[in-house]
């Protein structure tokens, strides 16, 4: 009874995440901050929502269902391939935007086109090269 | 008094309305990469509710077809990122 009062707290959780990142992708200015609303709270829904299925698994499990453990483990993979692709998406996507010259909303100076730390960092390493040579 | 597996098809039909939300920004979107936003957001969606799917017909094979879709989109998603970007590649 405590175990299904645990589940149905994890679905409303993770359905709150979930819809919250539709609203925000319709309700953000421009590609970065939809990027922030739709890539993180649907990462974060999708943690709680696969983490019922993967509480019922043990609780089928627990009751001698042999299904139980299949299902527990799988989505568990599910929820590792979810975990370890999404972060990794949406940093691409954000990359290819500004690469392709999207600017920010209200955006006043663009430090990443300065590039200010890359010029500071190959002088770095050529300062360390040369005393690394002597 | 609803059973526990039937509330996950409620759990799809909420996740089908985000589904719609994000459909409206990849028709709508003024740029490219809004559209591969919405799309990317799309496929997070799709994969929780075929996991949902799974547990309400109690069909383990469902969340099977969803670890293969999350991989492939993944792919899918990093190359229309590198074609954005443009250059050689």
């Amino acid at each position: 009874m405590i175990f299904d009062f645990v589940i149905y707290i994890l679905i409303g959780i993770g359905i709150f995440f979930n819809v919250l990142a539709g609203v925000g992708l319709l309700r953000f200015p421009d590609v970065y901050t939809r990027l922030h609303a739709g890539t993180k709270c649907t990462t974060f829904g999708s943690i709680f929502l696969i983490g019922s299925v993967i509480l019922i698994g043990l609780k089928m499990w627990w009751e001698k269902d042999t299904n139980g453990s299949v299902l527990a483990i799988h989505s568990t993979l599910a929820l590792i391939a979810i975990l370890l692709t999404n972060p990794v998406g949406a940093h691409a996507i954000a990359r290819a935007a500004h690469r392709s010259g999207v600017q920010p909303a209200h955006a006043v100076i663009d430090e990443l086109a300065q590039k200010p730390m890359e010029k500071t960092q190959k002088k770095d390493k050529k300062i360390n090269q040369q005393k690394g040579g002597d | 008094m609803i059973d526990l597996y039937t509330t996950y098809l409620l759990v799809v039909s909420a996740l089908s309305l985000c589904v719609i939300l994000a459909l409206i920004r990849v028709l709508r979107g003024p740029t490219a990469p809004d559209r591969v936003v919405g799309v990317d957001t799309i496929n997070t969606i799709v994969i929780v509710g075929m996991v949902a799917f799974g547990v309400a017909f109690r069909e383990v094979i469902y969340i099977d077809v969803a670890i293969v879709y999350a991989l492939l989109s993944f792919v899918s998603t990093l190359f229309i990122a590198k074609y954005l970007e443009g250059g050689d590649f």
